[in-house]
């Protein structure tokens, strides 16, 4: 972190802070109209336009043969405000149906754009996803964005240094999402505030890219300013040839450079904290906080406060295993991608969800999607009962107006468990896209090791 | 631009719950308007009234506590504004009239987010929020100070970075701060570009 900091600091302004230097600007439809109108209408220009990308999807309608439309009453505008706003910027858009549109921390991996050592910056607070490739990738909000599009840089305090050192092995049926909840449910929703996590162990570097963005990708939910994982040969395997990424000699370039970003052996970190990756179950969320995660085999804890346990209908002392459910949910940038979407699928074995529970499953990009349709997922996925979309953001906050029923209960691969996130007075379970596809068949929260 | 900060006193509203998030300060389907306006009927719309969509008041939300009809400071809970970086939070408790967040600790992309649209997020512990809520009384914010003074004259102090408090005071807009160093900026790029030209996605200009 100290190495990526420093090589982006353009100046040390007085009053405090380092102006930093900003590689990359991603922004969606929610917020993109705003930030790029607000631009305009100050009169700026965007330093570098080719540096800013923007996509739908974070209201976009996700049900089939899909149009601008969308079911949130006015949320078209959103889209075609930003359509607009971003061919007067000069900026590249991934439009609704382009073949490339998708979750913005799904797709900005999958076309290069993201690299490591760069700075990146997305008003969706999940931007830290992106870390997973060795970047410093962060969450901002819209003035924020408009700061860097004007101006190529951020101001602000460098953030505190956080080790996280994962030791062991994931046992079968535990994935790397059940890591980062045991992480937030053991050191609390604000355990990563002011830092910047760097991954590491070998239960971290044992991660595919996409089980490292899922890691990552919970950082904020530790109210970290980003995580991260040193880039190494699977990180630069996965880049190669993707469009944004260097070519040729720059590639070669380029590399060089990315070898020289890990850690050094004797680098210091304001907090270090070790899990044992071999002792972590499947984790399911209990309340209304990312810090009210219990694994699969345990009770609700006896000192859970009154109103998350009011709000979800459960009391102290209860197994979550057992709890029966409404509604299923695979999706989100958290969970997604096709490696997801393999594992899920794979439980299912023939076997059908249980009767009366609303199933979606929602690829996280437009390739995401035609990949698994090629491989057949679609089909494994109808045949079971699940409802198969196109990409976006979905229901991981009621977007584009559609939601569970109201007052259901969903378990979810999603990353906040907030009340009425997924609807009004929904009641979400966040867990893995295993324990979302056991919990689905049986009907009730279940654990997805007693499908293998 | 946002106004300046100078001082302000105020009776302060308490909502005090841990893990405030954003969804809750402004849920995603309150958020109509494409712009950074238009938001106030938004503001706690799923505590604030009686249904979801609906606009009922909830005479139970302290909101609707006409004691607090004027009130513009929030008395919040640790991790304040957690969750979703949406800025309509921030611009929802600005048009409503909220200038001052007193609470443990908030998240990071909430606190800037304040900033840059002239609310005071202020740092006390449970215990001074605790007293707060307990007196009952107006509460001075005494930004250059850094105070925080009860009517009765009880004070805490609260932490501030000097860039913060100089944007707040001064209702400074950050992009004409940074573009002070716009020179400073180019001559980096032009650096840079050299270092790591596969950064750079378009042609030289």
């Amino acid at each position: 972190m100290d190495k990526l900091w420093d090589s982006h600091v353009v100046t040390v302004p007085p009053g405090g802070g380092s102006l930093l230097a900003i590689d990359r600007v991603f922004l969606h439809e929610r917020t993109g109209a705003a930030a790029l109108n607000s631009l305009a209408e100050a009169g700026r220009k965007i330093v570098d336009p080719s540096r800013v990308f923007a996509v739908t999807d974070h209201i976009v309608d996700t049900r089939p043969g899909r149009t601008d439309q969308t079911l949130i009453p006015g949320g078209q505008a959103f889209i075609t405000e930003t359509r607009a706003a971003a061919e007067a910027a000069g900026i590249t858009l991934f439009d609704v149906n382009d073949p490339d549109q998708g979750i913005v921390h799904v797709i900005s991996p999958e076309l290069g754009i993201v690299l490591p050592g760069c700075t990146l910056i997305a008003p969706d607070s999940h931007t830290c996803t992106q870390g997973a490739f060795g970047a410093l990738a962060w969450g901002i909000g819209s003035s924020e964005a408009e700061h860097a599009m004007a101006t190529g840089t951020l101001r602000l305090n460098k953030p505190k240094a956080m080790r996280v050192i994962l030791n062991g092995k994931l046992s079968a049926g535990v994935t790397p999402k059940d890591m980062i909840m045991t992480l937030i449910a053991r050191h609390g929703a604000a355990g990563g505030k002011g830092h910047a996590i760097e991954f590491s162990g070998e239960a971290a570097t044992a991660l595919d890219m996409e089980g490292r963005m899922t890691l990552c990708n919970m950082a904020t939910e530790f109210s970290a300013m980003s995580g991260f994982i040193a880039p190494d040969e699977k990180t630069f395997t996965y880049l190669k040839g993707r469009r944004y990424a260097p070519k040729g000699n720059r590639w070669d370039d380029a590399l060089s450079d990315w070898e020289s970003l890990a850690s050094d052996d004797g680098a210091t970190f304001n907090q270090e904290i070790e899990l044992n990756a071999s002792n972590i179950a499947p984790m399911v969320s209990w309340g209304t906080s990312s810090e009210h995660s219990i694994s699969i085999d345990d009770t609700v804890p006896g000192t859970a406060q009154i109103r998350p346990l009011e709000y979800m209908a459960l009391n102290p002392g209860q197994s979550l295993q057992g709890t029966a459910i409404d509604a299923a949910f695979i999706g989100s940038c958290t969970n997604s991608r096709l490696s997801d979407l393999r594992r899920a699928s794979a439980l299912f074995k023939g076997r059908k969800i249980a009767d009366g529970v609303k199933a979606v499953c929602v690829p996280g990009s437009s390739r995401v999607k035609r990949e698994a349709e090629a491989e057949g997922l679609d089909q494994i996925f109808l045949n079971a009962g699940f409802e198969w979309r196109e990409s976006g953001c979905s229901m991981c906050f009621f977007a584009g107006g559609e939601s569970f029923d109201a007052g259901s209960r969903a378990i979810s691969t999603t990353n906040r468990n907030f009340e009425s996130r997924q609807g009004p007075n929904v009641k979400t379970h966040i867990a893995s896209p295993e324990t979302v596809v056991a919990s689905a068949i049986a009907g009730k929260i279940s654990d997805p090791r007693e499908l293998m | 631009m946002p106004e300046p900060f100078t001082s302000l006193k105020s009776l302060p509203m308490p909502l005090i719950r841990d893990n405030i998030d954003t969804d809750q300060i402004i849920p995603s389907r309150e958020m109509k308007s494409t712009g950074k306006t238009g938001l106030t009927d938004g503001l706690f719309a799923g505590w604030r009234y009686t249904e979801i969509g609906g606009r009922e008041p909830n005479p139970d939300f302290v909101m609707n506590d006409p004691d607090f009809a004027n009130s513009q400071i929030i008395l919040g809970g640790s991790n304040f504004g957690c969750g979703s970086s949406r800025e309509h939070a921030v611009w929802a408790l600005a048009e409503y009239g909220f200038r001052v967040v007193i609470a443990p600790s908030f998240a990071p992309i909430f606190a800037g987010n304040c900033m840059r649209n002239g609310i005071l997020p202020a740092v006390l512990d449970n215990g001074a929020i605790a007293e707060i809520e307990n007196s009952q009384e107006t509460v001075t914010i005494d930004l250059p100070g850094q105070q925080i003074r009860l009517h009765s004259g009880q004070t805490w102090s609260f932490p501030m970075d000097g860039e913060s408090k100089m944007m707040l005071l001064e209702g400074l807009d950050a992009i004409d701060l940074s573009l002070k160093h716009a020179d400073e900026i180019a001559i980096w790029q032009s650096a840079d570009r050299a270092k790591r030209p596969w950064i750079y996605l378009g042609t030289r200009k």
